[in-house]
């Protein structure tokens, strides 16, 4: 039995196509999202390490320089590396994105199987707060919070997790309703046992999956919202590296012609969307496969 | 008729709660927000006597319920109150502001339909084909690019370097708007009196923020007319249609997409939500004079009456937008009425 | 010609998926003559309304014809281009089907579907005179024609049936394809529609193909019946012959598990086994697992269809 790396990296590779043959090309856009979230998020990890200057450094060489072999990305108008502040950047907004996801989907989800199983006025009254949270715009109600809270990466995540909260609680909500009606459950009720029991044990894996997807999407949104959020100039003091700040500061520059400042930043904002978006519509299909055709 | 009249009356009065709700969390978090706006408004050094006489006049020392009370009535009066910076009242800038977004809104609406809807049915049509993978690829990608960014870019590209199209504003300077202003919806106000050449430099302004607000949200458009069309490709009544020598394209872009329409209809309501809160970026990065610049306008500068008024009729737009789908709705599907 | 409207050779069906391909039609060889009553009866998953669809060629993806003909006044439909397969459709070859709710496209008018069955097929019939031939079609059928003004979900089922059939009679087809169409009526207006359908075979001259896994109405209304199982012919014939005296052992088991309320059964008579496996179904006669006759020949080779005037069974038995 060999334990070399080329047999396991072999190894890895013919269960992926193996996989990809099973599932289709959905396989491979799950492939492709996580590459490009494992790629960012591994930038964002080592950044000390790949960046070649640090990105506060206001003196890495000349003054709004266009890329070239010094400066991979070129540099702003305070000096300051380029390609060093979209490396640590990563760091920025994808730790807001995650945080706020894990934040809505908390709460959406209890208060989701809280509310679905409670049922009754309380439900009732809950389903109304968050079906209007859901159908007013989201970026606004953000701004609205971002613009009240001090500048932050806790609060920015605040107010990225709250216009989410509702996605989580509707979907898990009506999963609930829907399972709450099982024979099983009545059945476990029947038994004695407590709510809660019933929630963890039986409602939630039963929602997992679905919920699974909708993390993903909402950590897309969530990087875009972000940026946007920064970009407008709120959530986060301008000491934090972060890309749509980036984009903020470029924007000056535009019309002298310094493409490569909103270039790369809006890039890196477009691509690591697009993965996390990858990765979710791949899953979606997987676990809700069609499978009746090639 | 009737049953349509009947289902007007009663979705109109289920506007009332939501309204009530999202009226009630606009309140919460302006007032209940930490961060003194009083002080902030005074220039953060006034005596604190200062403060507690400004606060006075502002009714803000008043029991929070007493607050809120008036705070509705106000809106039911349609006063909603005056701006703390500017010597104006909230609802006259509000009036001011409002239709440039409408007019963005609804031609970026207009355009991203026209582009994502026939794309989204052609995908669906040629299901699993390249063209299927390379339309969805599409929509993935134009709708995860920041809208500011493309606007950004267009107007690098489109404005700056081969100067096809202006990169800001309503109108250029040389076109004054109180000539033709009447309703503010420019383009209107210009074929009413007549001029077609502010009629022409209105719709050249119009061209860069609709299609870059267009085309992001076209991506939505597309992955769910996709979606919708899919399903009903399946549907019995469009086999029935075959069984009887329809051609495959009537079959598709008339049978099918109306009915898969409908449903697209109903999320009409939340693509206007998306549809503001994309106006808002691009109103910024196109410095269009509209709402969402108007919003952040004000929160750099504190006027927190004036940010109200401006949630608050996103709100109130909010809620009568979806109304209105609804109706639209139950006049198409004739299931729902009768 | 020799009296056959339609002919159907050696016709297979397959749905290429992805555990493998299934065999949903294999092989299959019978004639409908002018002017009958073909039923198509057998389980669930033998394949019989995947025939049906392939006459018209309706088949979804994944599935395909893989060989064979399908021969209408001696044209073969399986090698037609798409303007003369548009052409059938409807016009001499219609088609109904099971469910009538879902059959009718719920947005548009009754009468505006009728129109735009009519218009296809007939150049320059005005609105006016196609809504004209629908009333006069609706008449015919005992219903009013200011309903032609409704949407299908104002109807009850049993009227929506009728405006099915309206539907595919109103251009005159020589050959009607029904799908089940009884299955989702309750019994009374299955009764009211089966003699509706009797009604207008006579009066339009109407060769009837009825697809259908009841027994009983296939034995009301059909003059020669065909028995498939498996994705395979196993018995075709005239009705009362093979009714009454059963070749094939499978059909011979089908009939024998018809409930008879005039005989005393402790227990229902039902055959061993299940259904085959029609990815990898099993090797030689498709039924053999199941025979109570089952010779060494059967579990080697398919059996040909062995013809006895006019009578054809599938089965080593009379080989």
């Amino acid at each position: 039995m060999q334990h070399s790396p080329t047999t396991a990296l072999g190894q890895v590779i013919r269960r992926f196509t193996r996989m990809g043959k099973q599932y289709g090309v959905e396989w491979w856009i799950l492939v492709a999202g996580a590459i490009v979230i494992v790629g960012v998020v591994s930038m964002a990890m080592f950044a000390p390490v790949i960046a070649p200057y640090n990105p506060y450094d206001q003196e890495t060489g000349p003054q709004l320089a266009p890329p070239g072999s010094e400066h991979l990305m070129g540099t702003d108008n305070l000096q300051r590396d380029v390609l060093s502040r979209i490396i640590f950047g990563a760091r920025t907004i994808l730790g807001v994105a995650i945080l706020a996801a894990i934040l809505s989907s908390i709460l959406g989800i209890s208060m989701g199987l809280i509310s679905g199983y409670a049922g009754g006025g309380f439900d009732k009254v809950f389903s109304l707060m968050m079906d209007s949270i859901y159908s007013f715009p989201g970026l606004i109600l953000a701004i609205a919070f971002a613009a009240m809270l001090e500048p932050g990466v806790t609060n920015i995540s605040i107010a990225v997790a709250v216009i989410y909260i509702p996605t989580y609680f509707r979907l898990v909500r009506g999963q609930t309703l829907t399972i709450k009606q099982e024979l099983y459950v009545e059945a476990a009720r029947a038994i004695g046992a407590p709510g809660s029991t019933i929630m963890s044990k039986y409602i939630f894996p039963n929602v997992i999956a679905t919920t699974a997807v909708v993390f993903t999407m909402n950590v897309a949104d969530a990087i875009m919202t972000e940026a946007a959020l920064t970009f407008l100039g709120l959530g986060l003091p301008p000491s934090v590296v972060d890309w749509g700040m980036d984009l903020a500061m470029g924007k000056k520059f535009l019309p002298s012609g310094q493409w490569w400042l909103i270039t790369f930043p809006g890039a890196m904002i477009s691509l690591l969307a697009v993965g996390f978006t990858m990765l979710g519509e791949g899953l979606s299909e997987i676990l809700n496969p069609r499978l009746l055709e090639k | 008729m009737k049953n349509l009249l009947r289902y007007i009356i009663g979705r109109t009065l289920l506007t009332v709660p939501m309204l009530f709700v999202l009226l009630s969390i606009v309140f919460v978090v302006v007032r209940v927000m930490p961060g003194d706006p009083v002080s902030a408004m005074l220039g953060g050094h006034a005596p604190e006597k200062v403060i507690e006489q400004k606060k006075q006049e502002l009714g803000l020392n008043r029991p929070l319920i007493v607050q809120y009370g008036s705070y509705l009535l106000q809106i039911c009066r349609l006063d909603l109150g005056d701006s703390m910076i500017l010597k104006q009242t909230v609802m006259s800038t509000l009036r001011d502001k409002l239709p440039a977004t409408v007019e963005l809104t609804f031609f970026a609406m207009l355009i991203c339909m026209l582009v994502g809807v026939p794309l989204g049915a052609y995908a669906a049509d040629k299901r699993r084909s390249a063209q299927d993978y390379g339309i969805r690829l599409y929509g993935i990608v134009i709708y995860c690019i920041p809208v500011y960014w493309l606007g950004l870019m267009l107007q690098m590209i489109l404005g700056v370097w081969l100067d096809i199209f202006p990169i800001a504003g309503r109108t250029s300077a040389r076109i004054f708007s109180s000539t033709f202003d009447r309703t503010g919806l420019y383009v209107l106000d210009t074929i009413l009196a007549g001029n077609v050449e502010a009629l022409g430099d209105v719709l050249i302004h119009l061209v860069l923020p609709c299609v870059t607000l267009g085309l992001v949200l076209s991506g939505i458009f597309i992955r769910l007319t996709r979606a919708n069309m899919l399903d009903v490709l399946k549907a019995d009544y469009i086999l029935a249609a075959e069984a009887r020598g329809i051609h495959h394209r009537r079959l598709v872009y008339k049978h099918a997409l109306l009915n898969a329409f409908v449903p697209i209809l109903t999320m009409m309501g939340l693509q206007v939500a998306i549809l503001m809160a994309g106006a808002v970026l691009t109103e910024t990065t196109f410095s269009w004079p509209g709402m969402g610049r108007l919003l952040l306008e004000r929160i750099y500068l504190r006027d927190y009456p004036t940010i109200q008024g401006v949630i608050v009729v996103f709100a109130i737009i909010v809620a009568l937008i979806s109304l209105v789908v609804d109706v639209i709705y139950a006049f198409i599907d004739p299931r729902l009425r009768y | 010609m020799n009296g056959n409207i339609l002919e159907i050779e050696k016709l297979t069906v397959h749905f290429p998926i992805y555990i493998g391909t299934v065999r949903a039609v294999e092989d299959v060889t019978l004639e409908i003559k002018q002017g009958e009553v073909m039923g198509l009866v057998g389980e669930s998953g033998c394949g019989k309304s995947t025939l049906g669809f392939s006459i018209l060629r309706l088949l979804r993806p994944p599935g395909l014809i893989a060989g064979g003909q399908i021969r209408y006044h001696g044209n073969d439909i399986v090698k037609m281009n798409k303007q003369e397969l548009l052409a059938i459709r409807g016009k001499r070859i219609a088609m109904i089907f099971q469910d009538p709710l879902t059959s009718l496209n719920p947005l548009f008018r009754v009468g505006d579907q009728f129109i735009e069955a009519i218009q296809t097929h007939a150049n320059g019939v005005s609105n006016k005179e196609a809504l004209e031939r629908a009333g006069d079609m609706l008449k015919r059928l005992g219903i009013a024609p200011d309903r032609l003004y409704e949407y299908p979900h104002q109807m009850s089922g049993g009227m929506r049936q009728r405006i099915m059939i309206g539907i595919a009679l109103v251009l005159n087809p020589d050959l009607l394809l029904a799908d089940e169409p009884t299955t989702s009526l309750d019994v009374i207006v299955e009764a009211q529609f089966l003699d509706l359908l009797n009604e207008l075979r006579d009066q339009f001259n109407l060769t009837i193909l009825l697809i259908s896994h009841n027994i009983g109405i296939v034995a009301q209304m059909a003059d020669r019946v065909t028995v498939m199982y498996g994705g395979r012919l196993a018995e075709t014939g005239k009705a009362e012959a093979l009714f009454a005296d059963p070749k094939h052992p499978y059909t011979q088991g089908l009939l024998a598990s018809i409930p008879n309320i005039k005989l005393d059964q402790p227990k229902l008579h039902s055959m061993p086994g299940a259904p085959p496996d029609l990815v990898d179904p099993p090797f030689g006669c498709v039924f053999h697992p199941r025979c109570p006759y089952v010779m060494d020949k059967c579990r080697r080779e398919i059996p040909p269809s062995f013809n006895d005037q006019d009578h054809r069974t599938a089965c080593w038995l009379y080989g």
